[in-house]
C-alpha cells in the first residue's frame, strides 16, 4: 500500500527511506523532504506545553495527484513518513494509523537493540521486513 | 494423482525441499525455476524430467503444488533408481532412495553430500581439502528453513576465534569433503540436504568478510546464484536409515554442505550436525554459557541488560551488524534485555557466526527461550516466551518489558491475555453504571486485570450479583437509578419504589469495588426502609420467594400506622366498585404513594384471578390497599397488573402500597376472605393485621400466585412481564366484551328502531 517509507531523525536527516523499487525513488525522496515542511508546521502548531495532548499521528499531511502523503511523530521527534498511493481508496485513516503504529514498534525494537546506535542508519532486517510487508500489503 | 504414501524420512526431505524452491515462501506452489533446477541437478535426462513433470501433473496444472512437487520427487528417486518412470511406481517401489539432487560445482569441491552421519569422524574425512575459507563460495541460503538448515555439530564451535568451543567440535577444518556416500547417519535431517548450502565452518578467525558475504546471500531469499550447491545424499542408505533422526547426538553428526557460488568470493564449508536440530545445544555449550552468564549477571534469573550484552558480544569481533542480527533474533520479548535463554541463544548463534554458519532469518526453535507459565505472569525474571507467543516476538509477554514503551500499548492487552488465566480474585462488578462502578471497572482494566469489565463478575452473595445484574437491567420504572454508595441519596426516594430491596442489593454490589464481599446489607436497609419501613427487605430477602408477602408483609409493621388514616380513605376506596373505582381509588388515596396503585391493581388482578372475577373490583379495591404496602418488592409486577386490570391504573411506579394499605382496609369482607386466608398462610411475619392482614392478605394473596415478587428485580422483571400478559389478556377479554356489547347494542338499537318505526306506524291510526 505505502509507496515509499520512510523514518527521518530529529535533526531531519533520513534514518532510514524504502520506496517500491517501481517508482522513481528520487521523486519520493523529494515528497518526503518537502513533507518534513509539513510536520514541523503541524507539531509547532501544537502549541509548546502541549507535546502530551500531542496527538502522535499527523493525518495527511499534503495530497498531491497521484499520492498522499502522512506523517506521524514519535516523542523523541523521530518523525515517520508515508507516502501512499492516491488509487488506493481503500485506505483508511485507521489502517494509516496502525501501519504507523506497527512502524512506531518496530522501531522500537530496533531502538532496544543495543548494537544499535541512535543516530544510525537503521538496518535491522526484522524492520525491513515489516516495511516490505506493509509495503506490498495491498499490491 | 494418485495418493502418495511417503515415509517419514522422506516426507521431511521433501518438505524441505519444497521450502527450498518455495522462495516466495507460499507455501502451496512452488517456482518452476527452482524446481527444474532441482530436476537438473537430478542429473536426470531431460526427457525423463520433462516425463516426470508430466507425470505428476505439473504440466497440467501449469504449476507445482506441494503434491506435485513432491510427486515429482519421488519420481525423481525412482528414476535415479533406475526404475521405470510410471505413476504406479511412486507407491509401489519400496524403500526408495531419497532422490539425489547434485549440485554442479565450480569449484573443486563441488560436490558435497551431506549425509546426516553419525560419526564425527565423518569430520575427518573432511579435513582433505579445505580451501581457504575466503575462497569458499558463499552460502546459499534457501529460503525457508533455515534454522532448519543448519546443521551445525553441536560440536562444532570452534575454539579459536569464538570464547566458546566445544572440544568435539572437529575444527573448522574442513568440510570439505563431500562425501558421496554415506554418512547417514542418523539421518540426520534428511530434509536439509537439500535445501540448499549448508553453512559452512570456516576456519577460525576468519569468517567474517566472507560470511558477511555469505550472510548477505544468506540472509535475504537470495535468489540463487548461478550455481547452487546440492547437498547430495548418500543414495544407498535405506531411507529408513537416512532418515532416521537423531535425536540430539549432536557431536555425532555431521553434515556437510557447501555452496559455492561462483558470485561470492567466500565460501566456508562448514560441518553440520547432522542431528535434528543443528541449532540445539549440547550440555556442555550450554554450562559455558551459563557460566559465562553468571560472569555479567550472577543471578541466573536476572537480565542482562542491554549494554553489558553489548559488550561481551562485542569481544567476539562480529561484525556490528550481525551483533544487532544477533541480538535481534535473541532477544525474545524485545526488552533490551537477556535472559538466561535468551543470553544462551545468542551466544549460541554468536558462535555459530564465527564458525561460519549463516545467522537465520528466525530464532531457531530449539534456540527460542523456553516458555513461563502462564499463570506465572508475575514471573517475569525468566522465560520471555509463552508458548501462546511463541513465534511472535513481538508479543513475548510483557512479563518484563520495561524498556519497551511503544509497546506499551500492545502490552497491556497482552498483560490482559496472559493473565487472563491468572485471575487471581473474581472482581465483582456491578453493572449499574454508577460512578463506582466505573472506577472499579477502570481499576480493574488498569490493573490489567483482564477481567471484563462488563461482564458482571462475580459478586459476593448471589442474590446480589443476581440483583445487581437485574439492577443493571432493570430500570426501575421509578427511574431508579441507585448504583450504589454513591447514589446512596436516592435512598431515600427510593422506599417508594420496590427499589428498595434492589437498592440495598445495588449499593451492595456497588461496594463490590473493594472486591470484597459487598457488606451485608444491614446498614443499608435503614435509609431503604425509612420508607419502606414497612417492607423489611432483609426480610424480604431473607424468606423465600414464596414468602415474599410475607416480606411484603413484613412490611407490615410499619403499615399499621398506615391503616388508621387509611381508614378514613378507605371507604373512598370503596368507591371503585367499578371499573372506574380503582383508579379514583387509587388516585384518591391520599397517603397512596404514587406507585402504589401498581400494586394495588396487581394484587387486584392476582386477585381477580383468584377469586370470582365479579368481585373484582371489589377486590381491586381492596386489593388495592392491600397490594400497596406489601407492594414494593412487587411493584413493577404489580404496578403493571394493576394497569391491566382496570386498564386504568397505569402508575405502575413501586406502589405507594401503604397508602393502599390503609384503603385496603376498607372493603374487605368479602374479598378479603380468601387472600386472607391465602395471605396468613404465607405469612407469619403479620403481626396483628387483621384488617391488615386482609389487606396484605390479599396482597399477600395477590402477591402469592406471584411468586416473582421477587426478591430481586430479576424476579419483579418476570412478574412484570407476567402482569404484562396478563393485562394483555384481560384486555382482550374485555375487548372482546366490549364487542359483544356493542353488538349488543347495535341490536338494541335496531330493536328500538324497530319498535319506534311500528310506534309510528301505529300512530297515525291513533290520530285517526
Amino acid at each position: 500500500m505505502a509507496v515509499c517509507i520512510a523514518v527521518i531523525a530529529k535533526e531531519n536527516y533520513p534514518l532510514y527511506i524504502r520506496s517500491t523499487p517501481t517508482e522513481d525513488e528520487l521523486k519520493f525522496h523529494y515528497m518526503v523532504h518537502t513533507s518534513l515542511d509539513v510536520v514541523d508546521e503541524k507539531i509547532s502548531a501544537m502549541g509548546k506545553a502541549l507535546v502530551d495532548q500531542r496527538e502522535l499521528y499527523l493525518g495527511l499531511l499534503y495530497p498531491t495527484e497521484d499520492y498522499k502523503v502522512y506523517g506521524y511523530v514519535t516523542n523523541s521527534k523521530v518523525k515517520f513518513v508515508m507516502v501512499v498511493d492516491s488509487s488506493n481508496t481503500a485506505l483508511r485513516d485507521n489502517e494509516i494509523r496502525s501501519m504507523f503504529r506497527k512502524l512506531h514498534n518496530s522501531y522500537t525494537d530496533v531502538m532496544c537493540n543495543p548494537f544499535y546506535n541512535p543516530g544510525d542508519r537503521i538496518q535491522s532486517r526484522a524492520f525491513d521486513n515489516m516495511v516490505t510487508s506493509m509495503m506490498i500489503q495491498v499490491c | 494423482m494418485e495418493g502418495l504414501t511417503l515415509s517419514d524420512a522422506e516426507q521431511k526431505y521433501y518438505s524441505d525441499l519444497f521450502s527450498y524452491c518455495d522462495i516466495e515462501s507460499t507455501k502451496k506452489v512452488v517456482v518452476n525455476g527452482r524446481v527444474l533446477e532441482l530436476f537438473r541437478a537430478a542429473q536426470l535426462p531431460n526427457d525423463v524430467v520433462l516425463q516426470i513433470m508430466e507425470l505428476c501433473g505439473a504440466t497440467r496444472l501449469g504449476y507445482f503444488g506441494r503434491s506435485q512437487f513432491y510427486i515429482a520427487l519421488k519420481l525423481v528417486a525412482v528414476a535415479q533408481s533406475g526404475f521405470p518412470l510410471r505413476v504406479e511406481s511412486i507407491n509401489t517401489v519400496k524403500d526408495l532412495p531419497l532422490p539425489r539432487f547434485v549440485a554442479s560445482k565450480n569449484e573443486q569441491e563441488s560436490r558435497h553430500t551431506a549425509s546426516y552421519s553419525s560419526d564425527s569422524e565423518s569430520q575427518g574425512s573432511y579435513s582433505g581439502v579445505i580451501p581457504p575459507p575466503p575462497g569458499r563460495g558463499q552460502v546459499k541460503k534457501g529460503p525457508g528453513s533455515h534454522d532448519v538448515v543448519q546443521p551445525r555439530p553441536s560440536a562444532d564451535q570452534q575454539e579459536p576465534a569464538s570464547p566458546v568451543v566445544s572440544p568435539q567440535q572437529s575444527p573448522p577444518t574442513s568440510p570439505h569433503t563431500w562425501r558421496k556416500h554415506s554418512r547417514h547417519p542418523s539421518g540426520g535431517n534428511s530434509e536439509r540436504p537439500l535445501t540448499g548450502p549448508g553453512p559452512f565452518w570456516s576456519p577460525f578467525g576468519d569468517a567474517q568478510p566472507g560470511s558477511s558475504a555469505g550472510d548477505a546471500v544468506w540472509s535475504g531469499h537470495s535468489p540463487p546464484p548461478p550455481q547452487e550447491n546440492w547437498v547430495s545424499f548418500a543414495d544407498t542408505p535405506p531411507t529408513s536409515t537416512l532418515l532416521t533422526m537423531h535425536p540430539a547426538s549432536v557431536q555425532d553428526q555431521t553434515t556437510v554442505r557447501t555452496v559455492a557460488s561462483a558470485t561470492t568470493a567466500n565460501e566456508i564449508r562448514r560441518q553440520s550436525s547432522s542431528c535434528d536440530d543443528p541449532w540445539k545445544i549440547t550440555d556442555e555449550q550450554r554450562q559455558y554459557y551459563v557460566n559465562q552468564f553468571t560472569t555479567i549477571q550472577p543471578d541466573l534469573n536476572g537480565f542482562i541488560p542491554g549494554s553489558a550484552a553489548k559488550e561481551f558480544f562485542t569481544k567476539s569481533k562480529l561484525p556490528i551488524l550481525e551483533l544487532s542480527h544477533i541480538w535481534e533474533l535473541s532477544d525474545f520479548d524485545k526488552d533490551g534485555a537477556l535472559t538466561l535463554d535468551e543470553f544462551c541463544a545468542a551466544f549460541h548463534l554468536v558462535v555459530a557466526r564465527k564458525n561460519g554458519y549463516d545467522l537465520p532469518e528466525k530464532l531457531p526453535e530449539s534456540l527460542m527461550p523456553k516458555l513461563i507459565d502462564l499463570e506465572d505472569s508475575a514471573d517475569v525474571g525468566d522465560q520471555p516466551g509463552e508458548v501462546g507467543y511463541s513465534g511472535s516476538p513481538a508479543e513475548a509477554p510483557p512479563s518484563k518489558s520495561p524498556s519497551m514503551p511503544s509497546l506499551n500499548q500492545t502490552w497491556p492487552e497482552l498483560n490482559q491475555s496472559s493473565e487472563d488465566t491468572a485471575i487471581v480474585h473474581p472482581v465483582p462488578i456491578r453493572m449499574t453504571p454508577s460512578k463506582i462502578h466505573m472506577q472499579e471497572m477502570e481499576l480493574k482494566r488498569t490493573s490489567s486485570d483482564h477481567t471484563n469489565p462488563t461482564s458482571p463478575l462475580l459478586v459476593k452473595t448471589s442474590d446480589l450479583s443476581e440483583e445487581s445484574k437485574i439492577n443493571s437491567s432493570v430500570k426501575f420504572p421509578s427511574g431508579n437509578t441507585v448504583d450504589g454508595y454513591s447514589s446512596s441519596d436516592s435512598f431515600p426516594s427510593d422506599p417508594e419504589q420496590i427499589g428498595s430491596s434492589v437498592t440495598r442489593q445495588r449499593s451492595h454490589s456497588g461496594a463490590s469495588p473493594d472486591n470484597t464481599a459487598p457488606p451485608p446489607p444491614p446498614p443499608r436497609p435503614q435509609p431503604s426502609h425509612s420508607r419502606s419501613s414497612s417492607l423489611d427487605m432483609n426480610r424480604t430477602f431473607a424468606v423465600t420467594t414464596g414468602q415474599q408477602q410475607a416480606g411484603v408483609v413484613a412490611h407490615p409493621p410499619a403499615v399499621p400506622p398506615r391503616p388508621q388514616p387509611s381508614q378514613a380513605p378507605g371507604p373512598s376506596v370503596h368507591r371503585p366498585v367499578d371499573a372506574d373505582g380503582l383508579i379514583t381509588h387509587t388516585s384518591t388515596s391520599p397517603q397512596q404513594i404514587p406507585e402504589q396503585p401498581n400494586f394495588a391493581d396487581f394484587s387486584q388482578f392476582e386477585v381477580f384471578a383468584a377469586s370470582n372475577v365479579t368481585e373484582e373490583q371489589d377486590s381491586e379495591a381492596e386489593k388495592h390497599p392491600e397490594v400497596l404496602p406489601a407492594e414494593k418488592a412487587s411493584d413493577p409486577a404489580g404496578s403493571l397488573r394493576v394497569a391491566q386490570t382496570d386498564g386504568k391504573i397505569e402508575e405502575k411506579t413501586a406502589a405507594s402500597v401503604p397508602a393502599n394499605v390503609s384503603k385496603g382496609t376498607t372493603p374487605l369482607a368479602p374479598p378479603p376472605k380468601p387472600v386472607r386466608r391465602r395471605l396468613k398462610s404465607e405469612d407469619e411475619l403479620r403481626p396483628d393485621v387483621d384488617e391488615h392482614t386482609q389487606k396484605t392478605g390479599v396482597l399477600a394473596a395477590v402477591l402469592a400466585p406471584q411468586p416473582s415478587i421477587p426478591r430481586s428485580v430479576g424476579k419483579d422483571k418476570k412478574a412484570i412481564q407476567a402482569s404484562i400478559r396478563r393485562n394483555k389478556e384481560t384486555n382482550t377479554v374485555l375487548a372482546r366484551l366490549n364487542s359483544e356489547l356493542q353488538q349488543q347494542l347495535k341490536d338494541v338499537l335496531e330493536e328500538r328502531i324497530s319498535l319506534e318505526v311500528q310506534l309510528e306506524q301505529l300512530r297515525p291510526f291513533s290520530h285517526l
